[in-house]
């Protein structure tokens, strides 16, 4: 990987902290718990991780570990994607003529 | 393969763009669902560049690991009921946690003792956060699901000894980050923060476990923020973050919803048996006044504007259908529906919005607490359905009430309540509610969905 200073890390860490805030605090309570769920999927981002771990891994200890985190992390991906999409797809408006 | 880290660079900025378009798009139902299409699109190409990176090979372990992984993922997700969300959040919130834990382990194991001590400090924590994000999400999952008792588990020192816990694994933290490059101290440090995870969920009530899964949310969040700065990869950094920060946002808003102190939601024990809480109750001879279904349909059919309280008891139930039915029978009758929805109602943040939702009742007609509460006194009829602590007026009036000062559907200023529960046993508060003695309040005891299904059949007698 890329060397990348401290500062720049801590920098974009920093941004992102009050990124998240202001984007987080325009979602409606109604749509919270799918929010959650849409995080969820979001922090199955450390499947890359996992990749690189695995994708290098050339000794027994490594590959083991690597495998249970591509597991864990492939759950989390997948699941946490499908179930936000199920929750999202019920939402629906009342049909037009009926206000 | 990519080799120029220049292009890695830039793709991973693209799958960022397109997580915050997905939390961004979350800003309305109406585009929600294309947002998570965005986010999903983010992560494929994020996914595709990393394995696409020159070096890169096990690729029947990455394949095997994936599709695994994957498989239990889509199986969970299609299978869950949505009254068992809660435990799907957590559990998928836990195995990411445990990812995390396990990329910076393995890591350690790589770099065998050259790590600087950037890289240190950031393996450290993200083993630590993971680990009790994993452990903690797996007793919650636990304790949704019922296997574990949803009351408070609870012995003396208990507090002492979950921070004696901590303390020890930050302690080997410290001293993996002051140079000892042994491994079995990172897996020490591992096993401690797994025994806290435990610990520190074990004496939370389930009432509170809307705060506690949004916390998980946030460490995992940051676990792989930490990550990222163990990879020197910018993506995760902020991706980490994102979820880091919305869930700290989320955990503040339950708290203040339930107007606790975190600290008071992590180490209360709230919802223990309480005996003679609230004060000491005055009996003065009040009794709670039991109605038919019959009679409540006319109430039901001449009311001019009704709201429904639905409280977790509803999904219980599994009478959101019923309700909907119900709901529609009186719009035809001219009788104006809405739905008022408490922010802690259900087990997580906005659940029951989401059981409303499967059973097709439009979201416009969910309100919110503060939208609907100036409403209550031109209320007709208010139904409240398997709520209790949200609508408990002692919240409002009884400071010795464990749960004063916390905000509630403010149902009793209604003409007239209607409340639809089991039995007399207490909410998940475990405290009496005034409300059920008030003179405008009659009480239609039974299984909520039998009653709302003779209320159906009675009203369309009417």
């Amino acid at each position: 990987m890329t060397d990348i200073s401290l500062v720049v890390e801590l920098t974009v860490l920093v941004l992102a902290i009050f990124l998240g805030f202001e984007v987080i605090a325009k979602v409606p309570t109604m749509l919270h718990t799918p929010l959650m769920s849409g995080t969820n999927f979001i922090h199955g981002i450390v499947v890359v991780g996992a990749i690189i771990v695995l994708g290098f891994a050339d000794d027994g200890f490594t590959k083991a570990v690597g495998v249970v985190a591509m597991v864990l992390a492939s759950a989390n991906v997948v699941g946490g994607w499908f179930v936000t999409d199920r929750m999202l797809e019920m939402f629906k408006r009342r049909p037009e003529g009926r206000e | 393969m990519i080799s120029d880290p220049d292009v890695v660079g830039l793709l991973y900025l693209v799958a960022i763009v397109c997580f915050i378009f997905a939390l961004r798009f979350l800003s309305s139902p109406k585009h929600a669902r294309k947002g998570n299409w965005v986010g999903g699109a983010g992560m494929v190409i994020a996914i595709a560049t990393t394995l696409a990176l020159d070096g890169i090979g096990n690729w029947a372990l990455i394949i095997a690991g994936g599709v695994i992984g994957s498989v239990i993922g889509i199986i969970g997700a299609r299978t869950v009921k949505m009254t068992a969300m809660p435990q799907m959040v957590a559990l998928f919130n836990g195995v990411g946690g445990g990812a995390a834990a396990l990329v910076a382990l393995a890591e350690f194991h790589v770099a065998g003792g050259d790590l600087g001590g950037e890289e240190i400090v950031s393996t450290v924590l993200s083993a630590l956060i993971g680990s009790v994000s994993f452990a903690g999400s797996m007793v919650a999952f636990a304790k949704l699901q019922e296997w574990l008792s949803g009351r408070p588990i609870v012995f003396t020192g208990q507090n002492v000894f979950n921070v004696g816990i901590l303390l020890g694994a930050v302690a080997l933290g410290v001293a993996l980050v002051a140079g000892v490059d042994e491994q079995w101290v990172l897996i020490a440090l591992i096993a401690l923060a797994l025994l806290f995870g435990v610990l520190f969920v074990l004496p939370i009530g389930g009432a509170d476990m809307p705060v506690v899964i949004s916390l998980l949310n946030a460490f995992t969040g940051l676990a792989a923020s930490a990550t990222g700065f163990v990879l020197d990869s910018l993506m995760l950094i902020v991706a980490g973050m994102l979820v880091g920060a919305s869930g700290m946002l989320l955990t503040l808003l339950m708290a203040r919803a339930m107007n606790r102190s975190i600290a008071n939601v992590l180490f209360g024990a709230f919802g223990q048996v309480q005996t003679g809480a609230g004060g000491t109750r005055v009996d003065d001879g009040r009794t709670v006044r039991a109605t038919s279904p019959e009679d409540v349909a006319v109430q039901l059919s001449f009311a001019r504007k009704v709201v429904v309280v639905p409280g977790y008891g509803l999904a219980v139930a599994q009478a959101q259908h019923d309700v909907r039915q119900l709901a529609e029978l009186l719009e035809e009758k001219g009788v104006d529906v809405a739905y008022a929805i408490h922010p802690v109602a259900g087990r997580m943040p906005g659940h029951m919005n989401v059981l409303l939702a499967e059973a097709n009742v439009p979201y416009d007609q969910l309100k919110e607490m503060d939208e609907i509460n100036p409403d209550f006194p031109q209320t007709d009829v208010a139904l409240v359905i398997g709520a209790n602590d949200v609508v408990n007026p002692a919240a409002r009036s009884d400071p010795a009430s464990p749960i004063y000062g916390m905000p509630i559907l403010d149902v009793d200023k209604a003409a007239s309540v209607i409340v639809m529960k089991r039995s007399m046993a207490p909410g998940f508060a475990g405290i009496d509610n005034e409300l059920f003695l008030e003179p405008q309040t009659t009480m239609l005891f039974g299984n909520a969905k039998d009653s709302i299904v003779k209320l159906i059949a009675a009203v369309k007698a009417s």
